[in-house]
């Protein structure tokens, strides 16, 4: 394990996955109104599993169910998206404050306050 | 190869899509009620052909693939007494269906709120992300 990660533990690979998930919530909401097309989503606690065993998330990449499937084959229910995309947002988030205390923890010890 | 997609690409060509739609509503509202003293030549209802395009790591966005006529046909009037009417007294009002085209435009706009919401949050993360350790 790089220093840095030690440093971090598993908050640097848990706000890169956040982000990567952030963008396929947001390909989902962008896709709305796109005939055929099918959501997708990053199953996040086997996303994480995989990236501390060193792999890429592909694997835990999953289809969306819809609730009630729509006729043109689009299987995007906003109110799905939007929940995900912010439970995701607030994940993101308190990543970020983990980090953020970590940092200011470890630039406490180096200036010996 | 797939083209590398920002959240800002997905989101902003994502707008832009739907204001092409707005657009094309706009212009079937327009033509609403025009009429025609032929049937080629009524105003025929125009829609956006919405297509994915996949980015890499599963990103996708959306574009315009092309702008397609409806095939709804004209609706044809007899009205003798207008001044565009053809020898037998006909005239084609133009194939546009006013309550769907106002459902159009209201679910356009929520789409297009939604894409604005997802591009405000994910700015204001990266921003955040950006002031990390200060």
């Amino acid at each position: 394990m790089p220093p840095v990660d030690k440093l971090f533990g598993i908050h640097a690979t848990a706000l890169k996955l956040r982000e990567q998930r952030m963008s396929m919530l947001a390909s989902n909401i962008a896709n709305a109104a796109t005939p055929g097309y099918k959501a997708r989503d990053i199953e996040f606690s086997s996303a994480l599993q995989l990236a501390e065993d060193g792999q890429a998330p592909d694997a835990a990449i999953r289809y969306r169910v819809p609730v009630q499937a729509s006729l043109d084959g689009n299987t995007v229910e906003l109110a799905t998206e939007q929940t995900a995309f912010a439970e995701n947002a607030l994940a993101y988030r308190s990543s970020l404050s983990f980090l953020q205390g970590r940092i200011g923890s470890i630039t406490r010890a180096l200036k010996g306050e | 190869m797939a083209p590398n997609l920002s959240i800002f690409d997905i989101s902003g060509r994502a707008m832009s899509a739907q204001l092409v739609r707005l657009n094309t509503t706009a212009s079937n509202l327009a033509n609403a009620g025009t009429v025609s003293g032929t049937e080629a030549g009524a105003y025929r209802a125009i829609k956006p052909v919405f297509q994915t395009i996949m980015g890499e790591d599963g990103a996708a966005t959306v574009a315009v693939n092309r702008i397609d006529h409806a095939t709804t046909a004209p609706v044809k009037r007899h009205d003798p007494a207008h001044p565009l009417a053809d020898k037998d007294g006909n005239v084609w009002e133009a194939a546009v269906d006013s309550a769907a085209e106002m459902i159009e435009m209201i679910e356009t706009s929520r789409h297009y709120q939604n894409n604005v919401q997802v591009l405000a949050t994910a700015k204001g993360l990266i921003s955040e992300t950006l002031r990390l350790g200060q």
